[in-house]
């Protein structure tokens, strides 16, 4: 008895050995992640050290006529701040590492596959730019009082820069004939005296509207997020923690950050339990590389797989994003006139000036390697027109320690090339005033608007252009769900149809097999069972002939 | 026919526990492997694990057991009577011919069953759960220093020895229903008691333990 008592203890105690080092059993879960509580704690004080009242400002206080007044207002205390701006993307609107002459970057020669390109299209597309009066070449970058510090920094709401205006808002009443809104003039007393730290509508006005339009670029960032439910987004939830865009995209001398181009939003993965002076945004920064306390697993998956994989597990998960851009369909006509078509979820599938488009909703990402960092093609480049062409792509590789699976929203596109030099083109879009019939919004003329546009840029263009495929990814990175929502395991480790099913060059449990080892397997245990019935059969047979004799 | 004690209080409560993990084990591991999906891939693995790790710890108990209590000399291998072995199950078993290897208290185990579990016990097992256990560590490869193993190579390994136990159970699970009635083997893995026909004396090779007289 006292032995079996002792073989039973020992039989219990390796149990838990187990049992300890698989982590807590099921049904213990404690969810609380290291990093989560200090993260928590730094964020419940929202009143920040200010010693300023602006309204008091008696610089804040003169009529003001214009933006730039403002701004040289601004700098009369903070006198180096467009100073730092002026080395910032925000003003640059160029990859940090491009020289001069590749111009890599929205404000030079980078392609994608929405408008394609700045160059001769600046008044529309300059609305966001932190700045005033970009609309053409010769807008002077060195000019301090050209930076806009109200868009970011005003917290009346009532701040609008006019969507084609070159960043400047209006002086009077004015109409936009593309939304049918009207733009009124800021009150610029109570704009400039309201400043403070960004807010999600500061970015948001320009961020969540990429490509010219709610959630057209990003799937991840549209207006759902000026006042989010955690069960959109965890971190900015107005039910949840209620982040703003700066809590993770801290700044130093104006300079946010974020993943910019090729550059990654960061170096080290580390985070602030290693080293409190440490980028704040990742996940990693605050929820470490070992963030699951119930599933040891999960924190297994952490060195090739990217939070976001698992926790993102679908984008535009409240309005509808673009996922597909036609430019050759477009230019159509009704009645001499042109028009737009509205699709099921709201949103045009057809515009004269723009072509086709598709729109989703809830979409799974794409999922690939990922370093950090991102190649883009620029006009100058060479591209192969015979397949589709990745405008952009992550880089990284399985190999590459500092790569992980990273989920992307990949946008498809069908944009003019050059037949013969074998490069895109940009186009003349945007109509400089009501007589250019050179831009495609007005003349609705592809090689008018592409040679005017590629003489814009100084680019050689042999005149010769047809449409080609194109992709353009953008990383998920926002929109994280609740831990409810999470991607389950088989939803990547499946036979068939998984996530990850394009990943190749590594085994992963559930979805690869040895297809020679499962077709001798399960044969031999056929055979088996066949053999064993059989004898069973010979048995009773023979002990049934027995007894009959 | 006589019943003997033949099977003790531990060695019931080893076989069945082993059978209850092997169990577990092939259900969620094939499971794991996409066969069906029944308990969901997340709570399977975590099963499969939690069970793979007990049965190993647990092995180390068995060969504890074996090797003070001297019972490893019930798993020597031996050549002699299998061959009568082997023709019994192929042929006799058909013609109502009695077993010629009985068993005895001294003697549990057949030649035919002896080398079974030997390979078994010695051999089938621990390597399975060494490349399960290769596989759950599959995280601290590189700090072991054993990047050079690939992950396919070992799951295939694990795939290839689960088939053999597999087919293992299938016969073994088969050939308790051999004893006279159909229920009489798993009867005595469950009492201890089994049934013995008298007379039949026990020839010293067959013997194992300290009792044997052909050692004493």
């Amino acid at each position: 008895m006292k032995r079996s008592l002792f073989m039973f203890v020992l039989f219990l105690l390796s149990w838990m050995f187990a049992a300890h080092v698989t982590g807590p059993p099921l049904g213990f879960a404690d969810e609380t992640a290291p990093g989560r509580e200090s993260a928590r704690k730094k964020v419940e004080d929202k009143a920040h050290w200010n010693t300023t009242d602006h309204s008091k400002h008696k610089v804040l206080q003169q009529a003001f006529k214009s933006g730039p007044e403002v701004t040289k207002a601004c700098l009369t205390c903070h006198t180096e701040a467009s100073l730092q701006f002026h080395k910032t993307i925000h003003w640059t609107w160029m990859d940090p590492n491009s020289t001069e002459k590749e111009k890599r970057g929205k404000g030079g020669y980078a392609i994608n596959n929405f408008c394609i390109n700045m160059l001769s299209n600046e008044p529309r597309c300059t609305s966001c730019h932190a700045g005033y009066g970009w609309k053409d070449k010769t807008f002077d970058f060195k000019d301090q009082s050209r930076v806009d510090c109200l868009v970011c920094h005003e917290q009346t709401g009532t701040y609008k820069k006019f969507p084609a205006g070159a960043g400047y808002p209006v002086d009077k009443p004015t109409l936009f004939p593309e939304n049918n809104v009207t733009f009124m003039p800021p009150d610029y007393n109570k704009v400039a005296q309201s400043v403070g730290l960004p807010g999600r509508k500061n970015c948001g006005t320009c961020h969540f509207f990429g490509g010219g339009g709610d959630g057209v670029k990003h799937g991840d960032l549209d207006s759902s997020l000026f006042k989010p439910t955690k069960s959109l987004d965890v971190h900015m939830g107005l039910d949840g923690r209620d982040f703003p865009c700066v809590r993770c995209h801290s700044t130093s001398l104006h300079n946010i950050a974020g993943r910019v181009y090729s550059t990654p939003a960061a170096q080290d993965r580390e985070s602030l339990v290693e080293n409190d002076l440490a980028s704040k945004i990742t996940c990693e920064s605050c929820h470490t590389s070992t963030p699951h306390m119930d599933n040891k697993k999960a924190n297994d998956h952490t060195d090739k797989v990217a939070c976001q994989s698992c926790h993102i597990p679908t984008f535009a998960r409240v309005n509808p994003t673009k996922m597909r851009w036609d430019w050759s369909k477009g230019g159509k006509l009704k009645d001499g006139k042109p028009y737009e078509e509205i699709g099921s979820l709201g949103k045009p599938v057809y515009i004269s000036k723009k072509g086709e488009m598709v729109w989703e909703k809830n979409v799974k990402p794409q999922y690939f390697w990922y370093n950090g960092s991102i190649k883009h093609l620029t006009v100058r480049d060479t591209i192969d027109p015979t397949s589709v062409v990745n405008v952009n792509e992550p880089l990284g590789s399985m190999d590459d320690k500092r790569s992980r699976i990273f989920p992307f929203k990949v946008h498809q596109g069908k944009q003019p090339y050059d037949k013969v030099n074998k490069n895109l083109l940009v186009a003349h879009l945007f109509p400089r005033n009501p007589d250019d019939k050179a831009a495609y919004w007005k003349g609705f003329d592809w090689p008018k608007a592409i040679e005017t546009g590629m003489a814009y840029a100084g680019i050689p263009y042999s005149g010769e252009y047809d449409f080609v495929e194109t992709t353009y990814v953008y990383p998920t990175t926002h929109m994280v769900a609740p831990a409810s929502q999470v991607v389950s395991c088989r939803e990547c480790h499946t036979r068939t149809d998984g996530r990850l099913m394009h990943l190749s060059g590594f085994y992963m449990p559930g979805r690869d097999h040895n297809r020679l080892i499962d077709v001798l397997g399960w044969g031999i245990l056929s055979l088996t069972l066949a053999g064993v019935l059989l004898h069973a059969l010979g048995r009773i047979v023979t002990r049934t002939a027995k007894k009959e004799d | 026919m006589t019943t003997t004690y033949l099977y003790t209080r531990y060695e019931r409560l080893w076989h069945w526990a082993q059978m209850l993990m092997i169990m577990i084990l092939l259900f969620t591991g094939f499971e794991i492997k996409g066969v069906y999906s029944v308990l969901g891939f997340q709570t399977a693995v975590k099963i499969h694990n939690i069970t793979g790790l007990t049965w190993l710890c647990s092995f180390f108990l068995f060969i504890f057991w074996v090797f003070t209590t001297g019972e490893w000399r019930q798993y020597i291998p031996t050549t002699r009577k299998m061959i009568q072995v082997a023709r019994y199950y192929a042929i006799g078993i058909f013609k109502g011919e009695s077993h010629p290897v009985p068993k005895k208290k001294d003697a549990k185990h057949n030649p035919l069953q002896r080398l079974t579990y030997l390979l078994l016990a010695a051999i089938l097992l621990p390597l399975q759960m060494a490349t399960g256990f290769f596989y759950w560590f599959f995280n601290s490869w590189d700090a072991w220093g054993l990047s050079f193993l690939s992950l396919g190579f070992v799951a295939t390994l694990h795939l290839i020895f689960a088939f053999a136990i597999l087919q293992f159970v299938i016969i073994h699970v088969y050939m308790t229903t051999t004893g006279h009635t159909v229920f009489a083997h798993i009867k005595a893995m469950i009492t201890g008691w089994e049934d013995i026909e008298k007379g039949v004396d026990v020839e010293d090779w067959e013997k194992a333990g300290r009792n044997n007289p052909a050692k004493n």
